[in-house]
């Protein structure tokens, strides 16, 4: 490269960059006339058939409207994200042209021949294979993910809540106001700290417990001259196996304060004063914990167990050689093993629970309700969004909540990336 | 003395059993007696729990033949359920092979970043998109629409099982291609007759999450379903639950069983790929 760039008289390249500047101009230049008039008519066509739509969406998302109950501020914000996503878009290709015309004027600085038709409608399916398969996932998730985050995220600019909404009103970008209050306003920040701090607890207890537990019973199960481990490993996927919503309401039954079997049946069976469950927040939050090493341990047993018969036996076989008793062997050969394989399970267990919304949800409404907080008492964040969202139509708010709340989320899971070795064995990183 | 020895071994050994056994006994009973409780629940006549006894001394089959005679609708949430579950399962295989396929074989430009986004999007939880679901659908009169939720699941599901594939993939070696190419199959050849073969156990994974996660989903599905004709499982028998006093909790029990039953089931059948497909693939991301 360095040769012919120094040898060569011709520029090219350059001239194709620059004539890049209209769409298919570097095509037209380099000869690849078919290509070029691609560019041309899609490029061209486009911004000369969206000009009045783009203009109207940036307008729209700029201003947000102008007269009430004619603008409709919230839909002037989806399409004006449409649009910058749609420009964006074209951008991208009319990029792509202008690199294309700056290669192929490259190859010719260097003497070398620029590709046929023929030969660039083969190049095409061949390259082209890949973007092709991924194109149609793309485009859905595009529309259904990227586009409703973005749209949900600039919701938290604004002052869009239930006394502020369109038809009858416009909504204004704000900027960072709504965070401010958060964090500023009494209630408000007492509430997020309350919620926080439980939704931190609750993911630590109810995750480590699972974990411990399901990783002990495998160890346990996978004794040599234990008998009828078929069956007992059936037995203890069943909670894994039954879908967790069916489960969740059944205990919610079993624990009801005045027809379940627990307050009525085992505990006085026991002789144990019967707990009120449902209304008492650190009840509730126990029966949650309880709950949640029930449905979750089994997969990580499972997953344990799958490692656990990986393990070649010479392995034990040479520590007992080397005198070693069975709990050393257990503690130099079995959990290092088993931790490192499931490492990357057990995080996805700990994200799984911080977002675990059907647990909180469905077993008690996030409630029971506690005075001055405008929150359940077991509440964590994500229950907490979707009651904002849903019943007291706080928008802005549960929007920044999210915006916070997925800041953490993504700060832990980079993190945790960065140290697995998922970076390290692939050409990503 | 080595009798001896051989003796405390033989001891402690029975030991170590007995209590592993006492253990394992403890823990089946907790994992067994809700299960029971809820058949025994579904049987009992009558509506209230109160006289219930884990194993009815009448058995009733009335909650059952409700479930079917339209008292509830019932029949109908379980179509629902099946129809969205089941396309999103189809939907999802289709576009994450491809896209897995993709990113684990071909160096394109824009692989990186498509990575990097994929990588990012599967952090970010989707419920973050809720409020733009809940105000956008009510805006453009989505509400109530399967196919909206369909791909809304379908779109939540690409990013994190493309990666699940896309490493039990990376793990299939080159040399299999090559040789096919040899042969002058092409790209879509080589995919469907070499990958997907050998990609059966993540694929059975990834059918599994595709077909119950909506299965489970709660917080998705209310965003978007509004009448009881449209609701899927998790809606309706959370309806039946939150009634006062527990009053429809025996139905309830009834619908629990005649769903938890064939999902266990498809659960105790597909385990064993689940442990090879994820140690293998998911380990390796």
């Amino acid at each position: 490269m360095q040769q012919t760039s120094i040898s060569t008289k011709t520029n090219h390249a350059l001239v194709a960059l620059i004539l890049g500047i209209f769409p298919g101009g570097g095509q037209y230049y380099n000869k690849q006339i078919l290509k070029g008039l691609i560019f041309s008519v899609f490029l061209i066509s486009f911004f000369s058939a969206s000009k009045d739509l783009i203009t109207h969406g940036l307008w729209g998302l700029i201003t947000l409207g102008e007269k009430p109950r004619v603008d409709n501020s919230i839909f002037l914000l989806a399409e004006g994200i449409i649009t910058v996503l749609l420009v964006l878009f074209a951008l991208l290709i009319w990029y792509i042209a202008i690199v294309d015309g700056y290669k192929n004027g490259k190859r010719r600085d260097e003497g070398k021949e620029v590709n046929s038709v023929r030969k660039q409608y083969k190049n095409l399916l061949d390259s082209g294979f890949p973007y092709l398969m991924i194109t149609p996932g793309f485009i859905i998730l595009v529309f259904v993910v990227v586009f409703p985050i973005i749209f949900g995220f600039s919701i938290a600019f604004t002052n869009y809540n239930l006394y502020n909404a369109p038809p009858a009103k416009l909504v204004d970008w704000v900027g960072f106001k709504t965070f401010v209050n958060i964090f500023s306003l009494k209630l408000w920040r007492n509430t997020f700290l309350d919620v926080l701090q439980w939704t931190v607890v609750w993911t630590v207890i109810a995750t480590t417990l699972q974990c411990t537990v399901g990783v002990l019973l495998a160890i346990l199960v996978n004794q040599k001259d234990l008998k009828f481990k078929p069956i007992i490993r059936t037995i203890f996927i069943l909670p894994w196996a039954v879908p967790g919503f069916v489960t969740i309401l059944v205990f919610a039954g079993m624990f009801n304060d005045s027809f379940g079997v627990i307050n009525n049946s085992i505990l006085p069976f026991f002789g144990i004063e019967p707990k009120a469950w449902l209304t008492d927040p650190f009840w509730t939050k126990t029966a949650l914990i309880m709950m949640q090493t029930w449905l979750g341990f089994p997969f990580v047993f499972a997953m344990t167990t799958g490692v656990l018969q990986a393990i070649p036996d010479d392995l034990y076989e040479a520590a007992t050689m080397d005198g070693a008793g069975s709990y050393t062997k257990l503690k130099t050969i079995t959990l290092p093993l088993v931790l490192y394989s499931i490492a990357p399970i057990i995080i996805t267990q700990y994200t799984f629970n911080f977002n675990n919304f059907n647990i909180i949800y469905l077993f008690n409404n996030g409630g029971p309700a506690v005075p001055g907080s405008n929150a359940g008492g077991t509440d964590i964040l994500v229950s907490w969004i979707y009651k904002l969202t849903m019943s007291s139509s706080q928008y802005a708010i549960a929007s920044a909540i999210t915006i916070l709340l997925s800041i953490f989320v993504v700060g832990i899971a980079l993190w945790q990336f960065r140290k697995s070795s998922s970076f390290k064995n692939d050409e990503m990183a | 003395m080595s009798l001896d020895k051989k003796r405390s071994i033989k001891q402690q050994r029975a030991i170590r059993l007995t209590l592993s056994y006492l253990v394992i006994g403890l823990v089946s009973l907790i994992i067994i007696y809700p299960l029971v409780w809820t058949v025994g629940a579904s049987l009992n006549p009558g509506n209230s729990l109160l006289s219930s006894s884990i194993i009815p001394k009448n058995m009733s089959f009335e909650h059952y033949q409700d479930l079917f005679n339209g008292k509830v609708d019932y029949l109908n949430w379980y179509y629902n359920s099946m129809k969205i579950s089941f396309s999103t399962m189809v939907l999802t295989l289709i576009f994450v092979s491809f896209t897995a396929y993709s990113f684990s074989r071909f160096r394109f430009v824009g692989r990186n970043n498509g990575l990097m986004l994929f990588l990012l999007l599967q952090m970010i939880p989707q419920f973050s998109a809720l409020i733009a679901i809940f105000v956008l659908s009510q805006m453009l009169g989505l509400v109530n629409s399967h196919l909206a939720l369909i791909l809304i699941y379908v779109g939540g599901m690409i990013p994190m099982n493309t990666y699940l594939m896309k490493g039990f993939i990376d793990a299939i070696p080159r040399d299999l291609d090559e040789s096919a190419r040899m042969d002058g199959a092409g790209h879509f050849r080589i995919f469907i007759e070499i990958i997907l073969p050998l990609s059966k156990p993540i694929i059975a994974v990834i059918a599994l999450f595709s077909f119950t996660g909506p299965l489970g989903d709660f917080i998705l599905s209310t965003t978007i379903l509004r009448t009881p004709d449209q609701f899927t499982l998790p809606i309706g028998l959370y309806n039946l639950v939150a009634q006062k006093m527990g009053a429809s909790y025996t139905t309830y029990a009834a619908g629990a069983v005649l769903i938890a039953v064939p999902v266990a089931l498809l659960y105790l059948w597909l385990q064993k790929f689940f442990v090879s497909g994820l140690t293998a693939g998911g380990t390796k991301g």
